[in-house]
């Protein structure tokens, strides 16, 4: 299982990136596999305001559509239009190009919310059991 | 005939006893006594054989032989018996789609070969596999238009049936959705009132071709009028019409919702009906229902799927796109097995008899002193007519002559107190005609 030290996580499978005021947003390796083969991505659109734990995105795969959360409030600044017709990007490269949407954020006192990798991967490890 | 409950009162006392209730009515104790009934009137238990002469002695109350000139919504077509046979085999009687759907090839492909034909008919990109009957299908298409546009305003045409409105309405009472009605001039859509009513918050506008009158419409002016808006157009059209009349893909439609029921189903005291949807593809994941879809399996072999039930009730619980979940395969089935048997030409054939039909009859009533056919747009099979005396009261007349006469518009649109409308199907012979119009003569006259 993929976790790079270098990302914040939360609790729904979400990592996010943030570099400078914008704050990059996708799904974790457990959680694509999880998802099994991803087979649309309904992207949120561009200029939307997204809260911290509220639906950002959802994700269909071929067993279920789920609704992916935003780890950071702010305005959504960019979305990964690849997805449109490359879904299966999120499967093949979770942390890299299948990327969902980049958010521009203010609110530094939200990463306290979230998960170091270490966390996470203690987290993954607690509800295995 | 003696209860069914297989519980014995052992059973019963176990099980109580098992979630430490002392009795039945316990069980309610939530409702308070105001709620409950003052009393069941639950006869005494009879034999199957007086159960069966009841039941029939209630069935024998109905009218069921009627010559029906009424329609409003659901008409009296032929059904080849091709459809009963085809329908009733053991393989298909089923009214759903099976939970383990891909071991049932059959229904599926029958499911996939509905959906094409949908889509043919209303010259629209996709179909999904059937929804519950006309009117719950348009309040899908309307919520769809609210998910697709994230607008609240919906713009409905005042011709569209009233019982669609009426349904629309209450499913969403507790929802903030605004509508707005377009009154109706010279029985079509009032282009002028519904040009003032486009504007940038407006999710959908809602019209019916032809509408609840009778009117046939080309709608093409407002669907681009909308467009440029941003604003979805959705079209709830009668099936029959479409074998005659330009189709609302051709109009530029988003959404196209009608009642099946015309294709191959009785008339049934309101159903079990048919509702179709198509719409375009870019609208397939905000489409309600289920898709059927081909593909081929590990050995190049052609097999069906459900390719669309991801964002479905039993998936999605409350986030479910729509509530739903099941679809009316049956019915789907035999408008499918209909459609087939008539083939293109025959559908058309059908489409033009039950226009010209209904010409022939316009030219008959109008000749009736007092009775004047409303003329001011063309018609398909149905039209309104002006009476002389309050409909209600003709209608009723006219049962005792063997005639299911046509639906009184004032129980839907009070200001119409002399109107009457009318439909005709192929099924109406000429002679049927000419005595529906003698005997309506008669009733008015003498």
């Amino acid at each position: 299982m993929n976790i790079p030290s270098d990302l914040k996580y939360t609790k729904e499978h979400e990592w996010v990136r943030v570099e400078g005021g914008l704050a990059t947003v996708g799904i974790t390796d457990h959680a694509q596999e999880a998802l099994g083969d991803i087979t649309f991505v309904e992207l949120p659109g561009k200029g939307a305001g997204v809260t911290q734990f509220k639906a950002l995105a959802t994700i269909e795969s071929v067993k279920a559509a789920s609704d992916i959360y935003a780890p950071v409030s702010g305005t959504v600044k960019e979305v990964n239009a690849r997805l449109e017709t490359e879904p299966g990007l999120v499967n093949q490269s979770p942390y890299e190009k299948g990327w969902i949407a980049r958010i521009e954020t203010g609110n530094a006192e939200e990463l306290k919310n979230l998960l170091d990798a270490a966390a996470y991967a203690a987290f993954l490890k607690e509800s295995a059991h | 005939m003696s209860d069914f409950i297989a519980n014995t009162q052992r059973d019963t006392k176990e099980m109580l006893g098992a979630i430490g209730v002392a009795s039945i009515d316990d069980l309610f104790d939530v409702i308070t006594p105001r709620q409950r009934p003052k009393a069941f009137d639950v006869p005494q238990g009879r034999s199957e054989f007086e159960v069966m002469r009841h039941i029939k002695d209630l069935a024998a109350k109905n009218a069921a032989d009627l010559t029906l000139f009424i329609g409003a919504g659901v008409y009296d077509h032929f059904i080849p018996s091709v459809v009963d046979h085809m329908s009733g085999r053991s393989e298909f009687y089923t009214a759903y789609t099976p939970y383990q759907p891909e071991c049932s090839q059959g229904t599926l492909q029958a499911v996939f070969e509905y959906q094409s034909a949908i889509c043919r008919l209303t010259d629209m990109e996709i179909a999904n596999a059937s929804l519950y009957d006309g009117g719950t299908a348009l309040y899908e298409a309307m919520m769809m238009a609210r998910r697709i546009t994230g607008r609240n305003r919906v713009l409905i045409d005042k011709a569209v049936s009233p019982i669609y409105r009426t349904i629309i309405y209450s499913y969403t009472r507790n929802l903030d959705i605004e509508f707005t009605e377009i009154p109706v001039r010279h029985g079509q859509t009032d282009r002028e009132a519904l040009a003032r009513q486009l504007d940038d918050k407006t999710a959908c506008v809602i019209l019916q071709n032809p509408n609840f009158f009778g009117a046939i419409d080309d709608h093409a002016d407002i669907v681009t009028q909308a467009h440029e808006r941003g604003i979805l157009a959705i079209a709830s059209v009668y099936p029959v019409a479409l074998g005659l009349l330009k189709t609302p893909g051709a109009m530029g439609f988003d959404i196209v919702t009608g009642e099946g029921q015309s294709l191959g189903l009785p008339l049934s005291f309101g159903g079990p009906y048919l509702g179709f949807m198509a719409t375009k593809r870019e609208f397939a994941r905000k489409m309600p229902g289920r898709i059927v879809g081909e593909t081929t399996d590990i050995e190049g072999k052609t097999g069906y799927v459900l390719t669309l039930q991801a964002r479905e009730q039993h998936i999605r619980r409350e986030k479910a796109t729509s509530n739903i979940c099941s679809n009316e395969a049956l019915c789907a089935l035999r408008a499918v097995v209909f459609l087939s048997a008539l083939g293109k030409e025959g559908f058309q054939e059908l489409a033009r008899q039950n226009f010209e039909k209904a010409e022939q009859a316009k030219a008959l009533l109008s000749q009736i002193k007092g009775v004047t056919v409303k003329q001011s747009a063309p018609t398909f099979n149905e039209f309104t007519v002006e009476l002389p005396r309050n409909p209600v009261e003709v209608v009723g007349k006219m049962i005792a002559k063997g005639f299911a006469a046509g639906f009184p518009l004032a129980r839907y649109y009070p200001d119409m107190k002399h109107y009457m409308l009318v439909a005709v199907t192929e099924k109406r012979t000429k002679e049927e005609i000419v005595g529906y119009a003698h005997a309506l003569e008669a009733t008015l006259w003498s």
